[in-house]
């Protein structure tokens, strides 16, 4: 029977040669590899937009570009940050991990696979033509708040499109992973016997579902009011500005735990192995991870304290984000619970992910500085925020991607990366990463307020300080891109297992994966390899 | 002896990250106390929570390296098994919990506190405009726009020859300031004319945003005469980072006065203007 299957397989395999061979896969490996090749672009693009922003804020006076411009940098960093580097980069790494971790010869949805990915690239398309118009890119925030938004021209449709399009596409990938995991697990792999990446990737994949519709809803009327003469956020037609913040923040707040709860997954992943010790408290990092999502859905309005909301409404804002704190802070003791009483070893890996505990940490600490609301009401909307969300998100998502990169990545090539770039690599980004975040929070305490291109005297020094950091960060990361192109060309042969304490089904296909794997389920009670989980307890 | 170790060893992770943190705070800027009840009531919410936060990220951070130095192969071949325990769980669950209702009582005293806008002695109504501020005295009938300096507006230009490191209060100056009297409770009512802005005054102690069609209500007292500076925190457009505010408390006896002076300007310019 198997052999017969296999044989109709094999008999089924056609690969297309050059760029048909991308532009019709339907294989979940391929697919991660896209995804993940996009994200570096994107990040690489958004990451150029940064240092545009960083060069200008280098001296007071305006000297490179106008404030119209600096304010499309502003607003399209964002967008393509959030949107096209660390978001496509978590769908790619689950779409290449998770059948591999639970034992799937692929995603439930193949061919669905192939179309959202082949979205993003039109998406991109739309937004970044943007650039070239004569109406300028969108420059009202990646909030785009009305009335602001609709101030801008033509152009905002594009944008408008442009993330109706993302929204499709990260609805689609979610479906897909939902179905995959509750469908496709392989005989024996419980719900609680998951490796933690796939269950933070599943709660990600709810929230994606429940808010990206609000997204697009919240964008459609942007797009009326503006074309159609619609008075949605039109205080003089009979709307209201403040309730598109409330619509966009409803949809905001999940999205920042869709950027940050895969990052927990992979994380939880990385430390056990180079601690050669099980997760510790598996069961309430689960549940952690759940009660984290369904609080961020009752937290949104945190964004928009200023706006000026009855106090019944702060007050329980305020508390509902305080409690956010108790389920991360269970997150973070647990990792260093696992930690402790290892033997732990210290690979490029393991370095970001010890990176990502202690930077995001303090980034979760600004946090929780943030919630308090009369404080909130001198934070907010200055360099702080902007320094506690980078935190979050670079030292955070983008540091735990990372992480996952040098991981799998001998499992992607077939080849060791170069150990000690990689460390050079971690080194470099983490002191320069400091340098260029953390004097900002001084600014935003000293009173300088987000989102200006230019600023009074007393902000320069700290200002210099940080761009210095964004030049050094941002030169370090083409490393990294060296790195990857290096090990994708060749290198030291990995072996199936890779890491001496790495446990899960991906460790037991060989190095590099081959372009079909568990086309027979594997056998998951052996509790080896389910260590890291719930499994063996 | 391996205890004594952990102990010694967490120890002296403690002290160095406590250095570290100490020089992290000595180099940098810390919010200001400000010139109201509510903005050093704000400031010493900031200061306490800030000091809650920090030392619970020294304990995490040194628990953490205290584990990296001691628990890697080379000192500590052979990890451990456990990975569960039910009561360090229910721990380090129900101290965070109680550290938050510790920080959440003075917060919301506080918050309460700043809604009250009863009892004004004086209404002023903030309307922002791209890119400027208007100001309404409403009781003494004054009016007027409040823009950005030409010597700030000049050097802020790509290629002036003026450097912004020669003017006075560079983009932190006004025309035409806001006038206040000290230890008056002042109402403020703000809305916006096109966008949506946001009115802040760091000395005061709270932005709150202008929005075109609503109007918002804040109040503050100022208890120091002097000149305190802000600027727009709300991204209205091109023009954003250069619509700042200017206050100025005065005493009530001079205040007097600048009314006066600025009511019989008014009449003035009416009188000449109407033939």
């Amino acid at each position: 029977m198997t052999d017969a299957t296999a044989a109709q397989h094999d008999a089924h395999e056609h690969h297309p040669k050059g760029l048909a061979r991308w532009l019709f896969t339907t294989n979940h490996k391929e697919i991660g590899t896209l995804y993940l090749i996009f994200s570096l672009v994107m990040f690489l693009v958004g990451g150029a937009m940064a240092l545009v922003i960083r060069a200008e804020l280098f001296a007071p006076g305006l000297h490179l570009v106008n404030p119209e411009f600096f304010n499309q940098m502003t607003t399209m960093h964002a967008l393509v940050m959030i949107f096209g580097a660390v978001m496509p980069a978590f769908v790619g790494l689950a779409n290449w991990m998770v059948p591999l971790m639970i034992g799937a010869p692929d995603m439930a949805l193949p061919r669905m696979n192939n179309w959202s990915f082949w979205i993003m690239p039109f998406a991109f398309t739309l937004l970044l033509a943007t650039l070239f118009m004569p109406s300028g890119a969108p420059a009202s925030g990646w909030t785009l708040y009305p009335p602001l938004s609709l101030q801008g021209g033509n152009s905002l449709a594009f944008v408008i499109l442009a993330i109706h399009l993302m929204g499709i596409s990260s609805i689609m990938g979610a479906i897909n992973i939902i179905a995959t995991i509750l469908n496709m697990r392989a005989p024996g792999m419980t719900l609680l016997r998951m490796p933690m990446f796939v269950w933070t990737w599943l709660i990600t994949a709810f929230l994606l579902i429940a808010v990206m519709p609000v997204l697009a809803g919240a964008v459609t009327m942007l797009l009326t009011d503006r074309f159609f003469g619609t008075s949605f956020f039109n205080a003089a037609g009979g709307g209201d500005p403040v309730l598109y913040q409330h619509i966009f923040w409803f949809f905001g707040h999940p999205e920042v735990y869709i950027m940050i709860l895969p990052a927990f997954g992979i994380v939880s992943e990385i430390i056990p192995t180079f601690s050669r010790k099980k997760l510790f408290g598996y069961t309430s990092m689960v549940y952690a991870t759940a009660s984290i999502a369904f609080l961020s859905f009752i937290v949104w309005a945190h964004h928009m304290f200023t706006v000026g909301m009855p106090l019944g409404a702060a007050l329980f804002f305020m508390y509902a984000t305080m409690v956010i704190a108790v389920p991360t802070g269970i997150k973070i003791f647990n990792w260093v619970s696992t930690m402790w009483r290892g033997s732990m070893t210290f690979e490029t890996p393991m370095l970001f992910a010890l990176g990502f505990v202690v930077l995001f940490t303090i980034g979760g600490l600004s946090g929780v500085m943030l919630a308090i609301v009369p404080a909130d009401f001198q934070y907010h909307d200055t360099y702080f925020v902007v320094a506690h969300f980078h935190y979050v998100l670079v030292t955070g998502a983008v540091f735990a991607i990372m992480a996952s990169v040098y991981y799998w990545l001998p499992k992607w090539t077939g080849h060791m990366y170069n150990e000690t770039l990689g460390k050079i690599h971690f080194w470099w980004s983490t002191f320069w990463v400091n340098v260029l975040f953390f004097p900002q929070h001084y600014l935003g305490l000293a009173g300088m307020p987000r989102r200006i291109p230019d600023y009074a005297i007393q902000f320069t020094e700290f200002n210099v300080i940080s761009s210095i950091g964004g030049f050094a960060f941002g030169i370090g990361q083409l490393l990294f891109v060296y790195i990857v192109w290096q090990c994708a060309r060749g290198g030291q042969k990995a072996t199936a297992n890779v890491w001496e304490g790495a446990r899960g089904l991906e460790w037991t296909v060989p190095s590099p994966a081959p372009l079909h794997t568990f086309d027979n389920p594997p056998n998951v009670d052996d509790p080896d390899l389910v260590a890291h989980t719930g499994g063996t307890r | 002896m391996k205890k004594l170790n952990e102990w010694i060893v967490g120890l002296a992770a403690l002290v160095v990250i406590m250095m570290i943190t100490w020089g992290i705070f000595a180099v940098g800027d810390n919010m200001r106390p400000g010139v109201t009840p509510f903005s050093q009531d704000v400031y010493a919410l900031h200061n306490t929570v800030m000091g809650v936060v920090t030392v619970i990220g020294v304990l995490v951070f040194t628990a953490m390296f205290t584990s990296i130095i001691l628990h890697r192969r080379s000192r500590h071949p052979n990890a451990a098994k456990f990975s569960h325990s039910t009561k360090a769980e229910i721990i380090w669950t129900a101290i965070p919990v109680l550290i938050l209702v510790v920080i959440a009582v003075p917060a919301t005293r506080v918050l309460i506190d700043m809604e009250d806008t009863g009892d004004a002695e004086m209404n002023i109504k903030i309307t922002g405009y791209q890119w400027l501020w208007k100001y309404d005295y409403l009781e003494d009938d004054i009016s007027f726009y409040s823009a950005l300096d030409r010597d700030s507006n000049r050097a802020r230009q790509i290629g002036s020859d003026l450097a912004p490191q020669d003017v006075d209060n560079y983009l932190l100056d006004v025309n035409n300031p806001l006038v206040v009297p000290v230890d008056t409770k002042i109402r403020v009512l703000l809305t916006a004319d096109d966008v949506i802005h946001s009115w802040w005054v760091p000395d005061l102690g709270w932005k709150r945003d202008a929005i075109p069609g609503m109007v918002n209500e804040a109040w503050t007292i100022i208890e120091q005469e002097g000149t305190y500076r802000g600027q727009c925190a709300e991204l209205c457009g091109k023009d954003h980072g250069f619509m700042p505010i200017v206050v100025e408390a005065v005493s009530k006896e001079d205040y007097a006065e600048w009314v006066a002076t600025q009511q019989g300007q008014t009449t003035a310019s009416m009188g000449s203007a109407a033939p």
